[in-house]
Order: C-alpha cells, then sequence, then structure tokens
C-alpha cells in the first residue's frame, strides 16, 4: 500500500497546544510519526545574563503558565541548595499546599480537555466548573489564579492564617465530592471507554526504555514519582504514586483523576501538620557552584540544571520539562493506531509545547 | 446517571457563570491588583527600579519623576515588598482594559539635600579608578 504524509498540528482543532507531528500513514493506519518542535521558542534562558538571580524567580514561573509556582519551587529549592541555605519548615509545608493546589488545577484542566478532545462537552465543563473554585483559592491566598508568584530564594512570600486554611478544607471536602460524582462518567462510561481503551499502548518496558515520566510512566504501571525523593515537605507526608497498569490512554486519565484526589489529600495533611516557624531565611551571598534540581511536575519529572558563577546574573539555567521527556514515548505508542485516534493518544502526555521550547 | 441529571438540571436551573461586564465577583482581600504610589512619601531610591523583574518602573530621582507601564507590570508586587517607605501598594482592583498603552507618570518633589549631591558624585568616583 503506498504511504501518505499527514501534517498534525501546529494548529489543530483539537490542542491549543503548537505540537506537529508528520505522520506517515497507510490507509488510515500510523506507520510512523515524525515530530518537529520550535515553533514557540521565547529564548528564556538567554534573560539569565540580563536578570538578576532573584528576578530570574518571576521568570522562569513564565515558563510554563499551568505548572507555574513549581518551577519556581524548583528554581529556588536548585539555589538554596546552591547556597546551603535551610528553607523554614512552615515555608516547606507551604510550597507544598500551593504546588498540590497547582497540581489539582493542572489536572482538572487537562481532565476537562481530554474530555473535550473525544468530543464529550458537558463533561468538559463539569471538570472547569470545579477547577474554577481551586483558581479562586489560589486568588485568595496567594493573590492571583495562575502565576501566584508566592517562592522567593530562601522560602514564601505569603502566609495561611487559620480561617484560610479552614476555608480551603472546606472547599476541598465540597470539590472532592463534586469530582467523585464525575468518576464513573469519567472512567466507567461505555462511550468514553470506546475512544479511550486500548487506545495509545505503552508497556512498562517501552516506557522506561523511552524515559517517560509523570502519569504517562505511571499509567504504564511503573511507579515512579519524583515526589518520593522527598523535597519540600514531601518526606513527612504520606503518600504512594498512583499507578494502572494497562499502558493505554484509559490508565493515564485514571492516573491523572486518582491523583488530583491524592493531591487534595495531600493538602489536608500538610494543613494539618503545617508547623509554626518564620517564612523565609535569609541568603547570604551569590550562588556559586552548579546544581541539578528534580521536582514532580503535574505533567512529570521537572529537571533544572543551575550554574552561578558567583555574581548576580546565573550561567546556566538549563530546564527540562516533562512534555519533552514524554515526546519519544508517544511517537512510540502511535504506530498501529488510526489516524482518528491520534488527538486521543496525543493528549494523554498532557504535551506542553511552549513550555518544552521556553 | 449523573451526567443526564446534571444536565438537565443545568438547562432549568440557574446560570453557572455570570453576566460578567454587568454582575462581578468582590475582590478578595489580598489579591494583587493595581499597582498605585502614593508619591508625596516616595524618596525616588529607585529600589522598585531595581527590583523589578519586568522592568516596568523607572524612576528619575533629579526630576522627582516615577514612571509605571502597566502593561508591562507583571503583578509580582515585588516593589511594594523592596519599598523602603512603604509608599508602592496595590490595590485589589484589577486595571481596566484600554484600547490604547499609556505610562503612569507621577511627578512629586525630588529630594535635593545629600542624595542628589551624592549621585552627583558617584559618577566621578567611579570613573576614576577606570581611568
Amino acid at each position: 500500500m503506498s504511504r501518505t504524509i499527514i501534517p498534525f498540528g501546529p494548529q489543530h482543532p483539537v490542542l491549543p497546544e503548537p505540537l506537529h507531528l508528520k505522520l506517515v500513514v497507510e490507509d488510515e493506519t500510523i506507520v510512523e510519526a515524525v515530530p518537529a518542535l520550535g515553533y514557540v521558542h521565547r529564548g528564556l534562558e538567554t534573560l539569565a545574563s540580563i536578570r538578576d538571580y532573584n528576578q530570574m524567580v518571576y521568570i522562569v514561573e513564565r515558563v510554563c503558565g499551568i505548572c507555574s509556582c513549581i518551577h519556581a519551587m524548583c528554581y529556588c529549592q536548585g539555589l538554596e541548595t546552591m547556597m546551603n541555605v535551610e528553607v523554614p519548615s512552615r515555608a516547606k509545608y507551604l510550597r507544598v499546599i500551593w504546588s498540590e493546589l497547582h497540581r489539582i488545577h493542572s489536572h482538572l484542566l487537562w481532565l476537562g480537555l481530554f474530555a473535550d478532545g473525544f468530543g464529550f462537552e458537558s463533561l468538559f465543563m463539569q471538570f472547569w466548573k470545579i477547577r474554577e473554585r481551586v483558581m479562586d483559592i489560589n486568588e485568595a491566598t496567594a493573590g492571583n489564579r495562575v502565576v501566584i508568584s508566592v517562592n522567593v530564594v530562601g522560602g514564601v512570600r505569603r502566609d495561611l492564617d487559620k480561617t484560610q486554611q479552614r476555608w480551603i478544607l472546606d472547599e476541598l471536602d465540597k470539590l472532592e465530592k463534586e469530582l467523585r460524582q464525575l468518576m464513573k462518567t469519567m472512567l466507567d462510561d461505555y462511550t468514553v471507554k470506546k475512544r479511550t481503551v486500548g487506545v495509545g499502548v505503552l508497556t512498562a518496558q517501552q516506557a522506561l526504555q523511552l524515559g517517560a515520566v509523570g502519569p504517562t510512566l505511571r499509567g504504564s504501571g511503573v511507579a515512579q514519582d519524583a515526589r518520593q525523593l522527598g523535597y519540600a515537605a514531601f518526606d513527612e507526608l504520606d503518600f504512594e504514586p498512583v499507578t494502572s497498569p494497562e499502558g493505554d490512554s484509559w490508565a493515564r486519565s485514571k492516573v491523572r483523576f486518582m491523583e488530583t484526589l491524592q493531591s487534595m489529600d495531600i493538602v489536608r495533611q500538610a494543613i494539618s501538620r503545617l508547623p509554626d516557624t518564620e517564612l523565609a531565611a535569609k541568603v547570604p551571598g551569590k550562588p556559586t557552584g552548579e546544581v541539578v534540581c528534580r521536582v514532580e511536575q503535574p505533567r512529570g519529572e521537572l529537571l533544572y540544571y543551575l550554574k552561578g558563577n558567583g555574581s548576580k546574573n546565573m550561567e546556566r539555567v538549563r530546564i527540562r520539562t516533562p512534555t519533552f521527556a514524554n515526546i519519544p514515548p508517544l511517537l512510540a505508542m502511535l504506530p498501529g493506531a488510526q489516524l482518528a485516534d491520534v488527538p486521543i493518544a496525543a493528549l494523554t502526555i498532557d504535551p506542553c509545547i511552549s513550555c518544552t521550547e521556553r | 446517571m449523573y451526567m443526564l441529571s446534571n444536565v438537565l438540571r443545568n438547562i432549568m436551573g440557574k446560570y453557572s457563570t455570570r453576566l460578567y461586564p454587568f454582575e462581578t465577583r468582590p475582590a478578595y482581600e489580598g489579591f494583587r491588583g493595581k499597582l498605585v504610589n502614593n508619591i508625596h512619601d516616595c524618596i525616588f531610591c529607585k529600589s522598585c527600579q531595581i527590583k523589578c523583574p519586568s522592568q516596568c518602573i523607572t524612576v528619575d530621582p533629579k526630576e522627582g519623576k516615577w514612571d509605571c507601564d502597566p502593561f508591562a507590570c507583571v503583578y509580582c508586587s515585588v516593589c511594594v515588598d523592596a519599598c523602603p517607605t512603604h509608599c508602592l501598594s496595590m490595590e485589589n482592583q484589577h486595571r481596566k482594559p484600554a484600547p490604547s498603552k499609556f505610562v503612569v507618570s507621577l511627578q512629586g518633589t525630588p529630594r535635593k539635600s545629600k542624595k542628589a549631591d551624592k549621585s552627583a558624585e558617584k559618577p566621578a568616583e567611579a570613573a576614576a579608578p577606570e581611568a
């Protein structure tokens, strides 16, 4: 049979992200997928040479809108390791709370987009309705909906008082109840399962070999989560990586759904154990040396390589985002799939192209 | 079955959204909205200009001018934390959309005494070792 190349993206009705794949098809079956990246390169790393290391916190936050807090947290943790700063424990717990709130709203955003991807518009709106209340929590406690700017090198800038803690817990209880009502529709509905089960299968061995991260990896049954490293206050909190052994699109959506519920539990734990210390430690001197820092983003493991030369500007701020690691697994899961299933499979790695290209 | 009853409830029930421009939600107390400067207390120390990550603030100590480009501002409130006289603050209302860009320009009284003299001396000192 003759082969045809069909371009997928960078503008596609299903994905808001400029992901571009050249799909080699035989009839309607994918034989090969070739990615093309670089449409939204912004040159963020160059800014490190003209902005000082404290200002860079607000610049790395803008690598990705959805996981802004976690980017800043990773950068700050890297610098704190480099400069031997002991972060007060209250700051560590507050970082956990805000980063988990970010994970909740990111996963809800994805679940909505995924529902929209297979054409279930009303489910999409239900998820986003819930998400809006998480954004309200962010706005009320941190001062902004998305880019919350709470992290500084040495700690955090805002505190949660008792009333706010109570309010967050009350809201989370309501949100969890509403989310659990959607569980059956998302994971056990006949039409939904028709679109997701068996689409884009990635075995555990393939996932490990190709270096998949985050829900893509855990959806193949590998229990690996960068939060197990115990950064911030995660070493003192109880959680187990959520996994699902099937390795298809359904498994990845299940992992994300369960992780949303798990994150709510982590926020509750963190609030109940919030210690009473100051918020930020003093940071003496300028950064010297190099450090690699890893954290778990909603999309997977995020890696920062930082290099300081004793001046106020960083020499290198190299960022590897989870989508970059998840592109080879995406290419492995596409061959054999139908052309109509490509948007679903591509969505399940939760591509964030503008963070990948920075 | 949950979705079916939910969809019916949504058709019959009230709107889930607000009729936005006419009905707005009251702002949260700690929300970082518009940046305001109480220019009478400003000492034109340039702390905000130096700390600002988007470099949207320009301070001219000689003329006593404080300019801010609200369209470049990223609303991080670093300048508010850095301000030694607490003349900068953030309102909890966001800036209204505008048809054209503008710069907020405030004119205060420049500090004369030492600061002006020092800033005049400094370039001379800096130039001396180079020469």
